[in-house]
């Protein structure tokens, strides 16, 4: 091939793209021969994984802004793939359409804040904070508002949020690789880190950036070709999302006909954990204006904080790319979150509608209960009927369902071949590796750059600085797994956490550091620390019954946090003495596009 | 007033232009959700059931690229356009 890496990429990328559809053929072709779903889970996950590896050892480098920034040379386009990879989580993947099944509106609030913070992030941050030429975000902090405790407080606050992130990510990766791999949870969390490391270990951002790209391909491959499928097999419509009203329309009808009838505590509690059946309106509004308000605000104002996402805006070659780029992300992003409630209307509406073969609701329990896939799921507890009213046929309130199955178990429902379960497998793999190497390189970044560098050591060497960004990320992404195979939390709402901690500590901070050239240092460190504490402390106690106040609830608790953030900021930055004149000629630099960048390009 | 004071008013001006259209589909339009869902919208789905899937998403999309192009047109008016080899 001619020319450079960089020019050749739409061509290698259409090449990867293109084996990898053969290889889903291939696997397709394999299925009919008789090879067993087992080997096929195995099989997709094993290669997919074995690429990115391949591609992780090929990005390996060995200067430092090859590591930290991919040499800043991502195009656009590409930058906007690797970002949604980076973005789109596990949970994004596995759970999201679950919950848009289960909640309707009320959960809906999480697409509106997951997509409107790019906004934010194009508008007030990313292309300033490109122009700073920083590595990190702290990085960002403690040139700014100078001083290594500024550096340190940004650092605390980027590790508390990743890492509240990281752990349900790792969980992701062990779950699936567990499940494909059929190996006990435990080890499935190490053989998942081990993958995700691959990737980062010896290319840093550059690795991950080539990575994330390939993973993207492959998750959104894995999300769209079940969803037109299942509509097409429906006969629901070949374009789903602009083709699905009537489908809307038909599952309202069928909640008015059916009820929510609400289950006694005695009947709830013989349906297995984590298990849940639908209660809410598919398409009405059922939440306060305000509930929905306040967690899309939360979600978008923590988007634009959260480090991992900001970093990779650092990678473009310009200021006028890193805006471009936060759109392609989010078109990246659209296209999997516009399918979600797609998903989650054919799910649900291919389960409940007895008119359709594959509904079950109106059937004899007995019946229901020797169906192939519901045995299956049943058995990996994700679905469970019970016949509580003791008539013998299952009614809407006697079918109950876990969150990931709307993802995992449609194809199977639908009566897709084996070889898109295999699939959906690996992009759910996919998605969660492809965050969870962004967090750790974030986490060890950080650590590496600004605490052992800037803080600890700042004459160390090139080579000395890369090995130890390497030990931290092994060490912290082990410490993840420890943690994630102690399976504390749910997935999904440590990750809502981690998106509110970074909002108290970190959003105005970095806002105001653009915006508002009074703002310094001391208005900084109080803006941090007072944020991510008031914020904690509200966490823990609406945890331990606190009745918590104004509907912030412990999804929101970023909202309360980081009002204290900008209050104290403003305070504290307005009693104590203006920036410095050379601190304030910096702030005009960041404002203007041309010209060299603040901070230099080693540094 | 020098010209980079200029740019910067002119740069400020557009955020909060993109920030309101931002504000509007984020926030503004959730108050009235239960309003507006009794009304039939694009592609036959209720008004704020399609925007939760897809029209507000959309719009972001959009928004983003607009704002690039005009935050784009703004520095080569006040010459502060990047050089492609810097």
């Amino acid at each position: 091939m001619k020319g450079s890496f960089i020019d050749n990429l739409p061509r290698i990328y259409g090449i990867y793209t293109g084996g990898f559809v053969g290889f889903i053929v291939i696997m397709a072709i394999a299925e009919q021969m008789g090879m067993s779903a087992k080997a096929i889970g195995i099989a997709f996950v094993a290669f997919t994984v074995f690429i990115y590896a391949l591609i992780g050892y090929l990005s390996r480098t060995a200067q430092a802004d090859a590591y930290y920034v991919a040499g800043r040379q991502v195009p656009t386009v590409f930058n906007g793939m690797a970002t949604a990879a980076d973005w789109m989580s596990g949970a994004s993947f596995v759970a999201m359409a679950g919950g848009i099944y289960f909640k309707g509106y009320g959960y809906m609030a999480l697409l509106v804040g997951w997509t409107g913070g790019y906004v934010l992030v194009a508008s007030l941050l990313a292309p300033y904070l490109r122009k700073f030429g920083c590595y990190t975000v702290p990085d960002f902090i403690g040139t700014r508002y100078g001083g290594n405790l500024a550096r340190f407080c940004a650092v605390v606050v980027l590790t508390v949020a990743s890492f509240t992130y990281v752990t349900a990510q790792i969980n992701a990766t062990g779950t699936i690789a567990s499940v494909a791999l059929d190996i006990p949870f435990q080890y499935a969390v190490y053989i998942g880190l081990i993958s995700i490391l691959l990737c980062s270990m010896l290319g840093g951002m550059r690795g991950v950036t080539w990575t994330q790209v390939a993973q993207y391909i492959v998750l959104i491959i894995a999300y769209l070709l079940p969803v037109f499928w299942i509509s097409n097999k429906m006969g629901a419509g070949f374009f789903p999302h602009f083709m699905l009203a009537d489908e809307v329309a038909r599952i309202g009808e069928l909640e008015q006909q059916f009820g929510f009838i609400a289950n006694s505590k005695e009947d709830l509690a013989l349906v297995p954990k984590g298990l849940a059946g639908i209660t809410k309106a598919h398409s009405a509004v059922n939440a306060t204006p305000w509930a929905f308000i306040s967690l899309a605000l939360a979600m978008m104002m923590g988007t634009a904080s959260l480090p991992h996402v900001m970093m990779r805006y650092f990678t473009t070659p310009s200021v006028k790319a890193a805006r471009k780029s936060v759109g392609w992300s989010l078109f990246f992003i659209f296209l999997l979150y516009s399918s979600a409630p797609m998903l989650a209307t054919l799910s649900k509406l291919s389960l409940i509608d007895p008119t359709l073969s594959t509904g079950i609701i109106g059937k004899s329990i007995a019946e229901v209960q020797a169906i192939d896939w519901y045995q299956n799921w049943n058995q990996a507890n994700l679905m469970f009927v019970s016949d509580f009213n003791g008539n013998g046929t299952l009614e809407l309130n006697e079918f109950f369902m876990g969150g990931k199955a709307v993802v995992l178990a449609t194809p199977e429902i639908a009566g897709l071949p084996y070889v898109i379960s295999g699939l959906v497998a690996a992009g759910g793999m996919a998605a969660a590796m492809s965050t969870a190497d962004g967090l750790i390189l974030a986490i060890a970044n950080a650590i590496s750059h600004d605490v052992y560098y800037k803080i600890i050591d700042p004459k160390a060497e090139t080579a000395k600085r890369l090995t130890v960004a390497r030990v931290l990320l092994v060490v912290i992404g082990f410490a993840g797994a420890t943690i994630a195979a102690m399976e504390i939390q749910g997935i999904l709402g440590s990750v809502i956490w981690a998106f509110d901690f970074a909002m108290s500590g970190l959003f105005f901070p970095l806002v105001l550091g653009v915006w508002w050239k009074r703002a310094n240092r001391q208005g900084a460190i109080a803006g941090m620390i007072l944020g991510l504490v008031s914020g904690a402390w509200y966490l823990v106690w609406v945890r331990s019954g606190g009745s918590g106040f104004l509907g912030i609830t412990q999804l929101t608790f970023g909202i309360f946090g980081s009002a204290v953030s900008l209050v104290s900021m403003v305070i504290v930055s307005l009693m104590t003495q203006e920036p410095d004149k050379a601190t304030q000629k910096m702030v005009d630099n960041v404002r203007v596009p041309s010209g060299k960048t603040i901070l230099g390009k080693q540094h | 007033m020098s010209n980079q004071t200029k740019h910067w008013e002119k740069s400020r001006g557009l955020l909060l232009i993109t920030l309101a259209i931002w504000f509007v589909f984020s926030i503004g339009i959730f108050l009235f959700g239960a309003e507006m869902n009794e009304v039939t919208g694009p592609f036959g789905y209720p008004w704020t059931y399609w925007f939760t899937c897809q029209g507000s998403l959309g719009i972001f999309v959009i928004l983003i690229f607009w704002f690039a192009n005009r935050q784009e047109k703004i520095d080569e008016e006040f010459g502060f356009s990047e050089r492609e080899d810097e």
